[in-house]
């Protein structure tokens, strides 16, 4: 099976059924997307295929054949960070850290889809991905200060 | 105390830090590079701070309780102290500044590891299948289909455990599904009955404890209630993880553990092993707010990795499992019984606690088992108190911060333990300081004086006085419906904290707004407390309004977010924080510090909005309606 993830081709020997939480981690190395629940509950293995955000943990491999996905990993690095990332550490937007990379990931799909963007508006789209220290509104910041 | 090799100096400068205190998600290896660079008068960037391990770290025991700033900081103040080092030139000083976060970016770039993305040459990966209940036993067991399940390496089955290891991670999954379909198991019901849990609370076997009595007896009741909270779950966003190996009869284990020492102490004892032969080394999970499943995946970790010597074993809990078989915050009943004199004043303070004790940590006193070798077959072994001379437990906060002339506090902590309970932020702070502080408006309310300024008369600790004074302010006090105050001292020996919280209530509970004045004393990283404060407040919103471990008498039912909802983005109030820095103040931990006074804040606001006290908690629509008249 082929996949394609931050920009690089992939040939992988899987079972078709395998989530693709656990091609990224275990099989590509890319371990920023987290396991959390296994049910697309909570957001922590965000990733996006296509520029929408889906969960990596409950989709199988078969059904992201051919598509582009992207992780954490591809949106930047500190030589070339992504906005976004740039704007978690100015605002010291977390705590353990866990449920970021997910966040980040989804934020970046909104910043891209909603030209006009508020408060309540980052915060529905992230109802989605739960953060348990109670770095919500740090979060949201964050994210607010890469609009427009 | 202090160990030199807590602090040395490589060729190249570079300062290498080895605490005993672990990272849990809380900023405390920042805050203790902050005290080492000014201490050595160096840059921060020439520290590193290093893992807690049993083989190299000094034993601090658990990094718990909001203490490590006093003690490992007072640590590495004494060790950099016996140091020579050429220090900088134009040092300027870091402590009191908000110096970013020193594991922040590898988190935001994806690149900082966490212990469930390490991958060892060799590892395996294993997982083990918890009873159906309870009360179940494993009486038939067909191993060969799990076997044949390609990538699988090994089954272990010890007693009722049963678990397996394969070559990949989705090949262990699969494993544990056709695992769950070979095994029987036998059941009978365990669990007191969840809708009438503060009766069974009151009624269970305990342990009476008379943890305070000054002042004349009581001779008159002006004022009962009873005040209660159910089991709370830790509802980290990772599961625990672990990853142990075995090498000629040595154990090394990697673990998100809050105390590698104590870890350690019990694997030796489970093992039959010397501590010299057991090694534990701490790596980052996810967000620790106390005594959660990290011990027990631990001891999953090393009875499986034991089958396969020479191979890495990570195990890693399912969502479900978390939910639903780490320990948990005890749930718990206080009543409060309040005698006043004729003129209205505060004669006699009781407060009465019946809880599970909020200590089941390993090698605590009674040598609780961790979850596999109480599955094995060891004697299960209730949860106790931690001592009243470091905050206690269910008695956490049960005295009134407040100078009153009669004062009796008593506990009453189960002797059986029909759900695990352990340490959970807080511990019975955040019930009792509920209570409390529902108590104080009522009185208020009686003598026709503003909350704020009812217990200001009662308060004479000018540290207490001045957080009162700064929340009053910074939230533009005054008692529009909806507004409500909370306070304490958090152990009354460390941070204080004064809440303001609006709130929309109808049915349902919204906070709307969080003020918070919080005194920690000298402050190490000013934006490292406002976090800490303000994850601590968010946490307790969610606990006071939505959370409760919901089970039947077979087990826990509440097993996935749907079950066990925890606060969204959208439920999320703007939180204000305002500091007192006292400089001349020793620091005091700010991760607790905000769980009971907000939890408080909330209770008092709805009983402003609706006009009813509601003593049950969570504050869901049926625990208000149950309180309306």
């Amino acid at each position: 099976m082929r996949i394609t993830v931050n920009g690089a081709e992939h040939a992988l020997d899987c079972q078709p059924d395998t989530p693709l939480l656990s091609v990224l981690r275990n099989d590509l190395g890319l371990t920023a997307a987290k396991f959390g629940c296994g049910l697309g509950l909570c957001g922590a293995c965000t990733v996006l295929v296509d520029g929408e955000p889906i969960h990596a943990c409950d989709t199988p491999l078969w059904s992201v054949e051919g598509r582009r996905i992207v992780t954490l990993e591809g949106l930047g690095d500190p030589a070339h960070p992504h906005p976004l990332q740039t704007a978690f550490i100015a605002e010291q937007a977390m705590q353990c850290g866990y449920c970021v990379a997910g966040i980040i990931v989804t934020a970046a799909a909104l910043l891209d889809r909603e030209p006009d963007l508020d408060d309540a508006k980052v915060r529905a789209a992230l109802d989605g991905n739960l953060c348990r220290c109670g770095a919500h509104n740090r979060i949201v910041r964050a994210i607010l200060s890469c609009h427009g | 105390m202090a160990d030199p090799a807590l602090v040395t100096v490589q060729p190249d400068g570079t300062i290498l830090v080895r605490s005993g205190k672990v990272e849990l998600g809380q900023g405390i290896l920042t805050a203790l590079a902050q005290i080492v660079a000014d201490e050595l008068g160096v840059d921060l960037d020439r520290i590193r701070m290093l893992p807690a391990r049993t083989d190299l770290s000094p034993n601090e025991g658990y990094t718990a309780g909001s203490m490590s700033v006093q003690q490992s900081g007072a640590a590495l103040r004494e060790a950099c102290a016996r140091l020579r080092v050429a220090a900088s030139a134009e040092h300027v000083a870091v402590v009191g500044r908000s110096v970013p976060r020193i594991d922040l970016p590898g988190k935001v770039y994806g690149t900082r590891r966490y212990l469930h993305d390490l991958r060892f040459p060799g590892q395996l990966f294993g997982r083990v299948l918890r009873p159906p209940s309870r009360g179940a036993h494993l009486t038939d067991l067909d191993e060969a289909p799990v076997r044949d399940v390609a990538g699988v390496v090994a089954v272990v089955h010890s007693g009722d455990v049963v678990g397996v290891m394969a070559d990949r991670e989705d090949a262990a999954g699969r494993a544990l599904a056709v695992l769950e379909k070979v095994t029987t198991w036998t059941t009978s019901p365990t669990l007191p009955d969840e809708h009438h849990l503060a009766d069974y609370l009151t009624s269970a076997p305990a342990d009476d404890h008379v943890l305070h009595n000054s002042g004349d007896p009581p001779t008159a009741t002006t004022l009962l209630a009873r005040f209660s909270r159910g089991y709370l779950a830790h509802a980290s966003i990772a599961p625990s993880c672990a990853i142990a190996q075995w090498d000629n009869g040595t154990l090394t284990v990697w673990s998100h553990t809050q105390g590698v020492y104590p870890l350690r102490a019990e694997l030796a004892r489970w093992f039959g092993l010397a501590l010299a032969d057991v090694r534990v080394e701490h790596v980052e999970g996810a967000g620790c707010y106390g005594h959660n499943a990290a011990d027990d995946v631990a001891g999953d970790a090393a009875l499986l990795a034991r089958a396969v010597p020479g191979r890495p074993v990570q195990v890693v809990w399912s969502r479900q499992d978390e939910l639903g078989w780490a320990p948990f915050g005890p749930a718990m009943v206080t009543d409060v019984a309040v005698e006043l004199h004729a003129e209205g004043m505060i004669r006699h303070w009781r407060q009465e606690i019946w809880s599970n004790g909020h200590s089941g940590r390993p090698s605590s006193p009674a040598n609780p088992p961790l979850l596999a070798a109480l599955h094995e077959g060891r004697p299960a072994v209730a949860s106790t108190d931690p001592p009243v001379q470091v905050g206690g437990g269910s008695a956490r906060n049960a005295v009134p911060g407040y100078d009153l002339p009669g004062l009796t506090v008593v506990s009453h902590v189960l002797r059986e333990m029909p759900l695990r309970t352990s340490a959970l932020r807080s511990l019975g702070a955040h019930l009792n300081v509920y209570a409390i502080e529902s108590i104080m408006d009522e009185l208020a309310e009686r003598a026709a004086v503003d909350p704020i300024e009812y217990r200001l008369r009662l308060l004479a600790d000018p540290r207490a006085r001045a957080v009162l004074e700064r929340v009053a302010s910074a939230s533009g006090w005054d008692t529009t419906p909806g507004r409500g105050v909370g306070y304490a001292r958090y152990k009354n020996t460390g941070a204080y904290c004064a809440v303001v919280a609006e709130v929309e209530a109808v049915t349902t509970v919204r906070v709307t707004r969080l003020t918070i004045a919080v005194d920690v004393g000298q402050v190490v990283n000013p934006d490292g407390v406002r976090n800490q404060i303000e994850g601590g407040a968010l946490q307790s919103v969610s606990w006071t309004t939505k959370e409760q471990v919901r089970f039947d008498r077979h087990d826990v039912t509440s097993r996935t977010w749907t079950d066990y909802p925890i606060l969204t983005f959208s439920e999320a109030p703007p939180v204000q924080v305002e500091l007192i820095d006292r400089p001349e103040c020793p620091s005091s931990g700010a991760g607790e510090a905000a769980g009971g006074p907000t939890a408080a804040a909330i209770g008092n606001a709805v009983r402003a909005a609706l006009g009813v006290s509601v003593r049950a908690l969570p504050l869901t629509p049926s625990n208000i309606i149950a309180a309306m008249p």
